[in-house]
């Protein structure tokens, strides 16, 4: 790394990834009270490819997401107490209650969702970046992906229309190794996704999914050139999950040695550490990490505090379909 | 184009064919909003394979008529976006059958949306598409698939049996903030039919009486009404006075229309080009027994297409599908000896 960063925007940067680390682990305490229900992919472990990426982004970009999406919503500037309302299902929540953890979105903060669906999401992104090259705008989207997803027709059929259209797309693939419990390498006979993408002449490069610096710089670059019509682009963020898929998965066939090393490589404190190299006073970090304690906690109860659809109104709700 | 709405029977009505009929209602639309685009395979250069898109293109451009590779999943998938993201597109499927090459996007993503997002987000798009046996296209190419789309809550489902129709349901779609599967039939894409000079548009969830008689009350939509007319007026000859009801759209269904008919004629026959098995027609008889089951004087036939692919040969084929003949002899089963539904 050559650029030298501010002080300050290196805060931003660890609040947000010391936000998403924090939300992920108190929800699942939340989910282990029986509070929340469903399904629950964590993102622990990858917080720094959320975070650099939506850095990189401008706040009228948009981003499309995975099943394991609390990250990017939150490095997308969610709110938090719509986010726990959602997870606990009540009607203050981003979706009513009706989407839960895989489908929250905000469209009008250019969330244009989460996504149940592996690679579900890809095709929808073309399509937002397709707008933006029919209105004359210079917005970027950005779309997360996992390794599994680059399995799946769609990835490849994605990739090949916002490239023969030029669209201002970023294709981020969170390549965490594991398409549920399978490894990558069992997966596809060429593990370095990236060069999935120069198959199809797109500009495509890979990062350390683990260094939130490493991953804004890649980001920044991509988004400038799908600004000045030169994408789309694609960049792998090689990164470990710190657990199974879900809550409920232990995830036993994950080898003990890898997982420790990503954990010695953890995006938290790596960018903790470089926060104090660069001066910030520790009392200082703690104030910043005790601020968003104290306002996931507020979200909590507040969330606890909402009240859920009545069976009555969601009758009417649905009533549409 | 005039931008005003002008009531049909004010304007001067022309004959036009239907597929003339679906891009007046397209051109008319892209006039009117920057957002509508359109996007399919071959439909700007070569206008479609059945011609619905032609000259589109030297009016409004590559940028709002744009050419796909063959990729259903993921031009599918791009309509889905842009209408989130503001854009109205309407995406051509060019078979139906293809359809099934994008039914994630279609069923979860484009279905679901606006319900998994609590109702903040919108999907106004359009899938423009053409199902139905005709000249020998066979089992990949011919198909009747409304029933998928019916079955899948959070679609509308559209399905034209004539020019008039077509335009105004398509222009109604396009302003729709929901997803619209469209259905057009390939054997009426060269039908004429008179359509009116004014704008108009017609709203989804009213279906149309296409012809009014007493004894028996045929449902049918699509390929299925013309067909449908013509073996009333064969009837008629033999003093049968049927009424045809056309829902024109499936989804929402105009149940109040199907059962003041099924008051009034007390004889009910559905007629649906699909296979029998699973089909809309089921749905309709069981939704007129649940509201209506004192009125009917004997049971619901339903004449349906075989539980089969439809074959290549034409004869065959044929045999795959409700015919003028098999109409009326479905009618007249329901009006003089009540007795058991069967296919065809």
């Amino acid at each position: 790394m050559t650029t030298s960063y501010s002080g300050q925007f290196l805060a931003d940067l660890y609040r947000t990834l010391y936000t998403i680390r924090l939300f992920e682990t108190r929800c699942i305490q939340l989910y282990r009270e029986g509070l929340i229900r469903g399904y629950f992919h964590p993102y622990l472990g990858e917080e720094a490819i959320a975070t650099g990426v939506c850095a990189a982004l401008r706040k009228d970009d948009m981003i499309a997401s995975t099943h394991r999406g609390h990250g990017h919503c939150i490095a997308r500037g969610a709110d938090f107490r719509g986010m726990v309302a959602e997870l606990l299902g009540r009607k203050s929540g981003y979706c009513q209650g009706l989407g839960g953890s895989m489908h929250i979105a905000d469209v009008a903060a250019g969330n244009l969702g989460a996504n149940g669906i592996v690679g579900g999401g890809v095709p929808i992104a073309v399509g937002a970046a397709l707008t933006s090259k029919l209105r004359g705008d210079d917005r970027v989207t950005a779309v997360f992906m996992s390794d599994g997803a680059v399995n799946n027709g769609v990835f490849c059929e994605s990739l090949n229309l916002a490239a023969v259209w030029s669209l201002p797309l970023m294709l981020v693939i969170e390549n965490n190794q594991y398409a549920v419990s399978t490894p990558v390498e069992q997966a596809t006979r060429e593990p370095e996704l990236y060069r999935r993408g120069r198959a199809f002449k797109v500009s495509s490069r890979q990062v350390d999914g683990n260094d939130v610096l490493a991953v804004y710089e890649e980001a920044s670059e991509a988004a400038r050139k799908c600004r000045e019509g030169q994408g789309p682009v694609l960049i792998e963020a090689k990164t470990f999950r710190h657990g199974g898929h879900h809550v409920n998965d232990p995830g036993n066939y994950m080898p003990r040695q890898r997982l420790d090393y990503y954990r010695s490589r953890d995006p938290i404190d790596c960018a903790r550490r470089k926060l104090l190299a660069a001066g910030v006073p520790e009392a200082e970090v703690r104030g910043l990490e005790s601020q968003v304690e104290r306002e996931l906690e507020n979200a909590i109860d507040f969330a606890k505090a909402s009240p859920e659809m009545q069976v009555e109104e969601f009758r009417a709700f649905a009533e549409a379909y | 184009m005039s931008g005003t709405p002008t009531a049909p029977a004010a304007s001067a009505a022309r004959t036009i064919l239907y597929r003339e009929a679906l891009n007046e209602a397209l051109r008319e639309e892209m006039r009117r909003d920057p957002g509508v685009f359109l996007m399919g395979e071959g439909i700007a250069e070569r206008g479609g394979s059945y011609k619905v898109t032609m000259d589109l293109l030297s009016e409004f451009g590559p940028s709002r008529v744009i050419d796909t590779p063959i990729s259903e999943a993921s031009f599918v998938g791009a309509g889905v976006g842009a209408a989130i993201a503001g854009m109205r597109p309407v995406v051509e499927i060019l078979f139906v059958d293809f359809a099934l090459l994008a039914m994630d996007q279609i069923c979860n993503q484009a279905a679901k949306f606006r319900f998994m997002t609590g109702g903040r987000g919108r999907v106004p798009l359009v899938i423009r598409t053409q199902g139905g046996a005709g000249n020998g296209l066979a089992a990949q190419h011919s198909q009747s698939l409304e029933a998928l789309f019916y079955h899948v809550p959070g679609l509308r489902v559209a399905v034209p049996s004539n020019a008039y129709d077509a335009k105004g349901l398509l222009k109604a779609a396009i302003r729709l903030d929901d997803p619209v599967i469209f259905i057009e039939h390939k054997l009426l894409y060269m039908t004429p039919g008179e359509v009116p000079e004014g704008e108009y548009l017609i709203e989804f969830g009213k279906g149309e009486v296409k012809r009014p008689g007493h004894d028996a009350t045929v449902i049918a939509w699509s390929n299925m009404v013309p067909r449908c007319l013509a073996a009333a007026s064969r009837l008629a000859d033999e003093g049968i006075d049927v009424e045809v009801v056309d829902p024109r759209t499936l989804v929402p269904l105009d149940l109040e229309l199907i059962l003041a008919s099924v008051r009034k004629t007390e004889h009910v026959v559905i007629v649906q080009e699909a296979a029998r098995r699973g089909g809309v027609a089921s749905d309709i008889a069981s939704l007129i027994q649940a509201e209506a089951f004192d009125y009917l004087d004997a049971p619901i036939e339903i004449l349906a297409g075989v539980n089969s692919p439809i074959p290549f040969n034409l004869t065959l084929e044929k045999a795959c599908v409700p015919q003028e003949e098999d109409i009326v002899r479905a009618v007249k089963r329901a009006v003089y000896a009540p007795g058991g539904t069967d296919g065809v």
